[in-house]
């Protein structure tokens, strides 16, 4: 089984967005779920802070041994932080996503955008759990 | 190198099978009055490529151009192993080898050629080659595009060679990236306060070393130029001239290419020739083409594979780099066979004996009446341009008919170098005194 903090909200593309102390700023990466379905993370690509993406749009790639998947970032928003930590050792995305293995941080640009995400029991059922 | 097939004491072994004490007993049944008392008259032995020069001579066959051409393809002698180790049938239909199990020994060509390039270039990782050193060159534009996004445009310098920037703007045109040029001095070398003010915008600044006029740059000042802009340093080197020059890496640039063609591989007409393509680890993730890697087996033994695969079109898909090297594996171990040949004194050997023997034939060409250099003050390595005092491409054609290649007209290219009246000469290790003397008449005489 695959872990599905409930104080999280996901996207259909395997993201996690989990809200920080910091008003409108949320962390994201990729789920539990993902990093297991992917295999050995061996790079991370990431943006520069201060990039800007809509809904959607790729923010980064992820790299495992036998395959590459972009990043989508779920809500429009802009980088405030990048996880810089990943890029020398990308292992720590399959052995703690939801802490040490996160990406970036998001300044949201639409807060409406947050409601149209899946909550931790709809991601479940997403993946079949 | 010595080749004798028989050790002495396998020759003693096969006297004693055979129950004799030495191999003249062998011929005692010839009468003693029949036999040469004396060693046979042959001369002492020669170089390899005088012997193919001598016996090309008594074969009585026409003579080659003696050739001044460069301009992108020299002639430097090709060792006869070369063509000898492209022959064998493990490597000459050699596919990717896609299947490590049954392809070591290309694998491992291939690790060696990459290994070879980064020590040349004096950069982290090189890929398994591209076509030519003009499709080397586009790719780089394409990979700085990558890592500087936001950033539309390319500069290059005047004098990269003209195909290096046709081919460049043709797969720069389907990105919707252009090329800004920056000009060149009256000494050859790039205009570097010109190409300051191009940078603010562009992903690289991309300069050839020695450029297309044989002019040495100072690639210290173009990466400190490109990077104080936020841009990329891509340099086309050659690879002969790199044994003898600084390399690009250890100047600061970010990308190396060249042409190939220099290492062990002939001019024939044009092609097919060899892209050399090496880049700083940073930027592994946007190079095209193959890369081999090591690897252990499950015993644990030493072995080679393709590796960062996740570049490649049959994961990436739409999003994958260029990968073309397929029918360039021939040419990259005709490469490897060379330099594993020559060795690195021997690379130093060719090198220093075509600048010598161009500065030999500069000074030569340079005193005769109306012809004068096209960048005085400009140091070169083994080619150099001159004016001329009626169209150059006249003067090529006249000097054929006496045997002599003269050198490439700088106004026959989609970017004309210079004006009618400039001739490019390039003087590699093969070229004797005897050559420059033949060069010289022909010029004084045109």
């Amino acid at each position: 089984m695959s872990k599905i903090p409930e104080d999280n909200v996901y996207t259909e593309e395997h993201e996690y967005l989990h809200e920080t102390d910091q008003k409108g700023v949320v962390t994201i990466g990729i789920t539990d779920y993902a990093q297991g379905e992917l295999g050995d993370v061996v790079y991370v690509e990431l943006p520069a802070v201060g990039a800007k993406f809509d809904k959607m749009e790729p923010f980064g790639t992820i790299e495992a041994v036998k395959a590459v998947s972009e990043l989508f970032c779920p809500v429009a928003g802009e980088v405030v932080e990048v996880n810089i930590a990943i890029e020398g050792d990308p292992s720590v995305v399959n052995k703690d996503p939801y802490g040490a293995g996160w990406m970036i941080k998001l300044k949201v640009r639409k807060p409406a955008e947050m409601e149209e995400l899946l909550g931790p029991a709809e991601y479940a059922s997403h993946i079949g759990q | 190198m010595s080749y004798v097939p028989h050790s002495q004491s396998d020759v003693r072994e096969m006297l004693k099978t055979i129950g004799i004490a030495s191999p003249d007993e062998l011929f005692a049944a010839i009468p003693a009055a029949l036999r040469l008392k004396k060693p046979l008259a042959i001369p002492d032995a020669l170089s390899e490529w005088d012997t193919v020069r001598t016996v090309s001579a008594i074969a009585g066959e026409d003579p080659p151009l003696v050739c001044f051409a460069g301009g992108g393809l020299y002639d430097h002698w090709v060792p006869a192993i070369v063509d000898h180790v492209l022959r064998r049938s493990e490597f000459y239909t050699a596919y990717t080898p896609y299947q490590p199990e049954v392809s070591q020994g290309t694998l491992q060509v291939i690790y060696e050629f990459q290994t070879m390039m980064c020590e040349l270039s004096g950069m982290d990782v090189a890929n398994a080659s591209m076509y030519d050193g003009a499709s080397a060159c586009a790719e780089a534009a394409i990979l700085a595009g990558g890592v500087k996004k936001d950033r539309h445009t390319v500069v290059m310098a005047h004098t990269v060679h003209p195909h290096f920037r046709a081919v460049t703007q043709t797969y720069l045109g389907a990105t919707g990236r252009t090329i800004a040029v920056a000009p060149r001095r009256s000494d050859g070398t790039l205009d570097l306060a010109a190409a300051g003010k191009l940078l603010g915008q562009a992903s690289c600044l991309v300069v050839q070393q020695p450029n297309f006029l044989g002019v040495i740059e100072d690639l210290e000042a173009c990466a400190a130029a490109a990077h104080a802009a936020g841009a990329l340093l891509v340099v086309a080197f050659n690879p002969v001239a790199v044994a003898a020059l600084k390399s690009p890496g250890s100047c600061g640039a970010d990308v190396a290419v060249a042409e190939g063609q220099p290492l062990g591989i002939p001019m024939s007409f044009g092609g097919p020739v060899l892209g050399i393509f090496a880049a700083k680890n940073e930027y592994i993730r946007h190079m095209p083409g193959r890369i081999a890697g090591v690897a252990q087996d499950h015993e644990g033994r030493r072995g080679f594979v393709l590796t960062l695969q996740t570049r490649e079109q049959h994961i990436r898909r739409e999003k994958a780099t260029s990968n073309i090297c397929t029918n360039q594996g021939l040419l990259a171990l005709a490469a490897t066979v060379y330099l594993a040949t020559v060795g690195v004194e021997g690379l130093k050997g060719v090198a220093e004996a075509a600048c010598v023997n161009a500065h030999a034939a500069f000074d030569a060409v340079t005193k005769i009446k109306g012809y004068a250099p096209l960048c005085p003050g400009g140091e070169f390595f083994h080619e150099f341009a001159v004016k001329t005092p009626k169209p150059a491409a006249e003067i090529v054609h006249g000097a054929v008919a006496k045997g002599v290649l003269a050198g490439v007209a700088l106004d026959r290219f989609a970017f004309p170098m210079d004006d009618p009246n400039t001739l490019l000469i390039a003087v590699t290790e093969k070229r004797t005194a005897d050559d420059v003397d033949r060069l010289v008449e022909v010029l004084t005489k045109a």
